[in-house]
């Protein structure tokens, strides 16, 4: 018998319409029925643009130069738009990044659910009506009837996820394309809406091509993965092969830029804490007009946390948790509604007299660098304004301290100092936003997700970096994430956040090793880990096993 | 940024370029004395000495059209720069402050904007008196909230940017923030606004003035020699045909030169090349 693998892309050439440079060079795979195949790389490695290829939907500034990709042994390039439409979404489905985008909000489930069924099935309405029910009973979605008649926007993200998972399965494809499915995610909705997918496609005998930058995730639910970087596979084979041995440098590289647990540090914790805070609460103010006002929420309820000198506190949490409430209230952007705030053992408020020296003393790092540099400044410009209030301080004093920052954080002043943050990549401006709420020497720091926005490898880089100047300089900090694998690199203390709680808090190992609480437990078992084993390879595992009275230590296969 | 020749840039300097040139040289010297009349040579069609004819008075036409573009460009732009700062002050406010301020101040905005440009302004010149400083309130405060609507949407997201919180951290004032960062950001769309608003500005003058409310005879503009050349429409048409090319040949020059600067300051676009 004829073998015909399910989608063959060969020697598949992307460009860019108008410079002809290429974004995908010549790359060849194989995708067989029902099997998971897993695309990984960078931003700009060219994986989505493969996957949207493989639908003929490249962006129009993009345009397929060479190469033939066979879908069940039909050439997709030479089809008609016939043929395309009918093979998309009935053979071919696609999930996409955003929950909150990729479902029309003026149009209630059932009818969204129905679309495509009521095009590409000759099915009468009232059996339509059926599968759909089915369906959505089969993702979890309870009182299926009545969700029917609701429009998107009652579904949380990760609901919404499934219920587009849902759209799509329901065609039954041959083949689901998932372009980052769970990357706008919650870490524990992540593994639901993951493992939902698995099961619905080997249900139906669905292959797979998830696309993501998260290897972790990648290695523990494909079987074959392809590690893309700047357009070209660098490396293909068994998931369990690759990542155990793999060949490639850069696989290698990407697998070595993962976050490791370091060893504990020794932290002074008699000493007076840096920044204490003490039952600190924070509500946000109802909206409303002139005369009516809707009830406001408490995002913080009474928070006590102390910083010791030295020290990283991770605060970890989903989104929502308020952890980021937290870090702002701490540095003075947010007001608390009550509570105390104390700066080495002075209680401080903004009115006191302390608060300036705490503005001079306390900097912050934000998460997005491209929004939290001003577009319009130079990079002298940007560290000059964050010196600019530094009591006796000359203009040749800051010249030479913004050199020297530039040094640290790696962008040689000669070179960088003139130029305008449009010209830096995402790893280069968030160096240069570090450099400037280092640029003080303060003694404490709060950082909001600094590395959540940046690349595998860049984010191991920027983590150095940031652990580095840490140790020089020894200030403590404050570091939110609700990324445990960072956090379990850099912290040396853990704090987990809960609907505005602080639920577990606990020294790294302490909290990653014997988590007390369920929703840490929870937190630590929707995170697989990649670890590297006694013979040099690595292996997946969850940080946390459920069923393992051995507090999660056991391998999974 | 590579240069690319664009055929709107050019066009649209060249002809603001002639009528600026135009008013400058009419501030200070016009061929004829655009006020003296001369009855001997009335109603005179073009020739070499009056280039573009005389009107009823023997006036100079090509004179009178000088001194009145000095006069129009001069108002329009007195009045963009009333409107422009006004509005930027009122909307960096309401768009900073938010809350009880802003909804304050949008009320009054809205209330403005429910009256349109033309009959607000004809309301305040029957107030402030018929003369240049009348017209350049009025047009000024007419105008005034479509800059405010401008700059207070420009303002609301960019105070959400993490570089104004990151300027705060730093322990910056509020006022140094809204200077250093705010207001610089705002620039890109408040030229575009002003290149438009000054071609609005101009035609609405001509209208006052052709309606006679502008600025009062024998002193001309652009509006009233186009009106006073409805009587002798079929014996000197030129009276009212080089005055209405004036018009339009400006409002076409600033519409091109405002979609070319739009094109260059938008930040979206620009990223695009």
């Amino acid at each position: 018998m004829n073998h015909t693998s399910l989608l063959e892309v060969s020697s598949l050439q992307l460009e860019v319409r108008q410079s002809a440079k290429p974004v995908v060079d010549n790359i060849t795979f194989t995708v067989e029925r029902g099997e998971i195949v897993g695309i990984v790389g960078e931003s700009g490695s060219g994986k989505s643009l493969t996957a949207r290829a493989v639908m003929r939907l490249e962006p129009p500034a993009i345009r397929r130069a060479a190469g033939r990709i066979l879908f069940d042994g039909q050439d997709v390039t030479t089809m008609s738009g016939k043929a395309l439409r009918q093979m998309r979404g009935a053979k071919v489905g696609m999930v996409f990044q955003e929950p909150m985008t990729s479902l029309n909000p003026s149009m209630t489930i059932g009818r969204q659910l129905d679309e495509g069924l009521a095009l590409h099935s000759k099915l009468s309405a009232a059996q339509r009506r059926e599968l759909t029910l089915k369906m959505l009973t089969r993702i979890g979605i309870q009182n299926a009837e009545k969700s029917l008649a609701v429009y998107p926007h009652h579904f949380s993200g990760g609901m919404r996820q499934r219920i587009m998972l849902a759209a799509v399965m329901l065609m039954r494809p041959a083949l689901l394309i998932a372009d980052e499915p769970t990357t706008a995610l919650d870490a524990i909705v992540q593994r639901d809406v993951l493992e939902l997918m698995v099961e619905l496609t080997r249900e139906q005998g669905t292959a797979v091509l998830l696309i993501s930058h998260d290897l972790p995730m990648v290695a523990r639910y494909t079987d074959r993965i392809i590690v893309m970087e700047h357009g070209r596979i660098v490396e293909q084979g068994a998931t369990a092969d690759v990542i155990a041995r793999p060949e490639h440098p850069y696989t290698r590289k990407l697998l070595s830029s993962l976050p490791v647990r370091g060893p504990a540090r020794d932290i002074d914790r008699k000493a007076t804490p840096v920044v204490q805070t003490r039952d600190i609460v924070v509500d946000y103010p109802g909206r409303g007009g002139l005369f009516s006002k809707d009830a406001g929420v408490r995002a913080l309820h009474g928070i006590d946390l102390e910083i010791h000198p030295r020290e990283v506190l991770a605060l970890v949490g989903g989104s929502g948790s308020g952890k980021t409430t937290l870090g702002w209230t701490i540095a003075g952007l947010l007001k608390k509604t009550s509570g105390q705030l104390a700066f080495s053992g002075e209680p401080i408020q903004r009115s006191s007299p302390g608060w300036r020296q705490y503005r001079h003393e306390c900097q912050m790092v934000f998460q997005d660098p491209y929004s939290s540099l001003d577009p319009r400044m130079t990079i002298r410009q940007l560290l000059a304004e964050s010196l600019r209030t530094v009591p006796q301080m000359d203009d040749r004093a800051r010249n030479r301290r913004i050199d020297e920052i530039l040094d640290e954080v790696g962008m040689p002043a000669q070179e960088y100092a003139e130029r305008y943050p449009h010209a830096l990549s995402g790893g280069q401006r968030q160096r240069i936003a570090i450099g400037r709420a280092l640029s003080r020497r303060p003694k404490f720091v709060v950082a909001d997700e600094p590395v959540s926005a940046l690349d595998v490898t860049v984010r191991a880089q920027i983590l150095k970096l940031f652990s580095d100047l840490q140790q020089h300089y020894g200030f403590s900090c404050l570091f939110i994430s609700h990324d445990l694998a960072v956090v379990e690199q850099v912290a040396d203390r853990v704090a987990v956040m809960q609907n505005g709680r602080i639920v577990e808090a606990g020294t790294r190992d302490a909290v990653f090793d014997h988590p007390r609480h369920t929703y840490t437990r929870k937190l630590l078992s929707a995170i697989p880990l990649l670890e590297t084993t006694a013979t040099g390879g690595v292996q997946t595992r969850w940080r946390f096993q459920p069923d393992d009275p051995a507090t999660g230590a056991e391998h999974e296969d | 940024m590579k240069f690319k020749p664009n055929t709107n840039l050019l066009l649209g300097s060249v002809l603001c370029g002639i009528i600026l040139l135009a008013a400058l040289v009419g501030a200070f010297w016009t061929p004829f004395d655009p006020m003296k009349p001369d009855f001997a040579h009335r109603l005179l069609a073009p020739d070499a000495t009056y280039w573009l004819g005389t009107d009823e008075f023997g006036r100079d036409a090509l004179s009178r059209i000088m001194y009145g573009a000095t006069t129009s460009v001069g108002i329009s732009f007195m009045t963009v720069a009333m409107a422009m700062f006004a509005g930027t002050v009122l909307g960096l406010i309401a768009g900073y402050a938010r809350g009880w301020v802003d909804r304050i101040m949008m009320c009054f905005t809205d209330a403005l904007l429910a009256f349109p440009g033309m009959l607000l302004a004809l309301g305040l010149l029957a107030v402030l008196g018929a003369n240049k400083y009348g017209i350049v309130v009025a047009l000024g405060i007419a105008y005034m909230p479509s800059v405010l609507r401008l700059v207070r949407g420009t303002v609301l997201p960019l105070r959400e940017r993490e570089f104004v919180h990151a300027s705060r951290v730093m322990g910056n004032s509020e006022f140094f923030i809204v200077f250093r960062h705010i207001l610089p950001n705002c620039f890109g769309p408040m030229m575009v606004l002003a290149t438009s608003m000054f071609g609005w500005v101009l035609l609405a003058e001509s209208s006052l003035s052709f309606l006679g409310l502008g600025v009062p005879p024998p002193a001309p503009t652009w509006g009233n020699m186009l009106a006073g050349s409805r009587p002798f429409m079929t014996q000197a048409s030129w009276l009212g045909i080089f005055p209405g090319l004036c018009i339009s040949m400006t409002l076409l020059g600033i519409n091109l030169l405002g979609d070319a600067l739009q094109d260059k300051l938008d930040p979206y676009s620009r990223g695009k090349e």
